[in-house]
């Protein structure tokens, strides 16, 4: 019998120092923070960070100093529009960065899910994301007698892919409920291994396949492990499951005015067993009854 | 003269919402309060057929103002992170955003301000800006038009494409590239003046040519010689804005939400 379940620290083991590590979700969207704050405590370093649509994974890495170089295409709390711990890492000068469009990561995801090297796109054209010293972006002219020159995006090729979603049976057939599957899907397409957190692991019957079919978004071959982590996403949310912490997201953002405040949090959040953490935040009633956020 | 008194927000809203006359059918996006109420705006008169969004993933029947709902709205499609990019490389979608900094060539910056490496200020990333600009129509909105916004050289960071032919890659504007309005809270520009030179087209009441140039780091075109003053909003757009906007959000965008005729101040 197929059994992929592991724990969070399980899935941290796999990971080594220098790897690249791409994280799904989107700002305050289904980010893995039980992992991502597992990472933190971890002796993990040099990493090269795949969050092109990032949010606190990025600041939280970075305010831990575990980031050699970021991808990414913005960092950013969506209600609070600018992610400090980024901002403070990146003003300090702490990582290299390759700074993509939105569109230009998911392209590059793209290439690396359909194993090509690249795929040709506009997208970078008359920018500095082409201009950056980061990379240097090589242009393909078309065959086809029309002789536009475009862009050629790499594929982005992530060690280790990071998901946070709903259900998983024990053998990794996943369910992300969530009404906008973002990019996750082409990230685990993307990476040579993939890993996932879950709120909850089920029988296979109680994924109820047959009417959750749109939700199932890769094949169980994808995954290489996953783990049970209830309100492994928070404070980013787990809509359907639960919103994001608005609360709770600006006390991570206060922690961003100084090194004590920092260090606050961090002991009270982050170094710290997951359970401890869920109490700090309410636990899982408090967590269920946070309001729809308005856009 | 006209006796309807009405705020510079409002005034704002109104100039943001002629960015989607005749457009089509198409994605209208716009990024903060004035610009979102002017696409609700633009929809509820003369842009019926533009679809607009919930800020979240949805499309929605009615226009969706800021802040607290008192109902949900219907929603008529789904804009999912998958689709609007599927939408906004068709060309089907005009955006007006809010950058940071602007330059001659209506490059737009939101990423990062002095050296990438080390930023003296980093901000957002450059977001879904490169691909916007070479897809589809953008247009801006700046609420403090001066020279830290419209700046003398190239903005620090290039995350829109602009009309800078040292950037062409094939030796012409990128394909898509297709700069519109800039709305701020001392006029209204477009990009009609000679090889796209930005030019101004309305002032706000009260407002002259020479104070707008003041704060600009470049120098700008003039529609005419004789600037036409920027349309001041009807008393049917004024209760339609307050429909759109019951929380009154457009009243925190400006300090101290001054009147749209700094004439009669």
């Amino acid at each position: 019998m197929l059994d992929k379940r592991m724990t969070i620290d399980d899935i941290v083991d796999q990971l080594s120092d220098g790897m690249t590590i791409g994280v799904g979700g989107w700002a305050t969207r289904r980010k893995p923070m039980a992992l991502i704050r597992a990472i933190a405590r971890s002796g993990l370093k040099d990493l090269t960070l795949m969050a092109g649509y990032g949010g606190m994974d990025i600041g939280m890495l970075a305010a831990t100093g575990k980031i050699r170089k970021l991808v990414f295409a913005f960092a950013s709390l969506d209600h609070f529009p600018l992610e400090p711990h980024f901002r403070n890492a990146r003003q300090a000068g702490a990582f290299e960065v390759l700074e993509l469009d939105e569109g230009l990561y998911h392209w590059g995801l793209r290439a690396g899910a359909m194993k090509l090297p690249f795929l040709p796109t506009r997208v970078g054209i008359g920018t500095d994301i082409i201009t950056q010293s980061g990379f240097d972006f090589k242009f393909v002219t078309s065959p086809y007698g029309d002789g536009e020159q475009l862009v050629a995006m790499p594929a982005l090729v992530p060690d280790v892919a990071l998901i946070h979603a709903h259900r998983s049976d024990e053998k990794g057939n996943l369910l992300t409920q969530s009404k906008d599957a973002l990019f996750d899907e082409l990230l685990v397409r993307a990476a040579t291994r993939s890993f996932a957190t879950v709120e909850k692991i089920v029988p296979t019957a109680e994924l109820d396949m047959k009417h959750n079919s749109r939700y199932n978004l890769v094949e169980r071959a994808m995954i290489t492990g996953v783990a049970e982590a209830p309100l492994g996403a928070h404070p980013s949310s787990a809509d359907p499951d639960y919103q994001l912490d608005l609360k709770h997201i600006k006390t991570y953002v206060d922690s961003a005015a100084s090194p004590e405040a920092w260090a606050e949090y961090k002991a009270k959040y982050v170094d710290v067993p997951e359970a401890e953490y869920q109490a700090a935040i309410g636990g899982a009633e408090a967590v269920a009854a946070l309001p729809v956020p308005i856009y | 003269m006209t006796d309807i008194s009405y705020s510079l927000a409002e005034l704002v809203i109104v100039a943001c919402a002629e960015a989607w006359r005749d457009n089509g059918e198409v994605m209208a996006t716009g990024i903060g309060p004035l610009p979102r109420i002017g696409a609700g705006l633009a929809k509820l008169t003369f842009a019926p057929a533009i679809q607009t969004t919930d800020g979240e993933c949805w499309y929605t029947t009615e226009p969706v103002g800021p802040g607290k709902r008192t109902a949900e709205p219907e929603f008529e499609g789904i804009a999912n992170y998958d689709r609007v990019f599927s939408a906004l490389w068709s060309g089907k979608r005009h955006a007006l955003v809010g950058p940071v900094q602007i330059d001659r060539y209506g490059q737009a910056n939101i990423s990062s301000i002095g050296d990438h490496k080390k930023p003296k200020i980093a901000m957002l990333g450059a977001r879904g800006f490169p691909g916007n600009s070479i897809s589809h129509p953008n247009s801006f909105f700046f609420p403090n038009h001066n020279k830290r916004a419209f700046i003398e050289g190239e903005v620090d960071f290039v995350c829109m494409a602009g009309y800078n032919p040292a950037r062409y890659l094939n030796g012409q504007p990128p394909k898509g590239l297709d700069l519109r309005i800039i709305v701020t809270n001392l006029c209204v520009m477009d990009f009609g003046g000679p090889d796209h030179q930005i030019r101004v087209v309305s002032l706000h009441p009260g407002v002259t040519f020479d104070e707008v140039q003041d704060n600009t780091g470049f120098p700008l075109a003039k529609i005419a010689d004789d600037i036409p003053t920027t349309p001041a909003p009807t008393a049917e757009q004024l209760e339609i804005i307050a429909k759109l906007d019951p929380n009154n959000v457009r009243a925190t965008v400006f300090k101290d939400n001054p009147a749209g005729d700094r004439k009669a101040a």
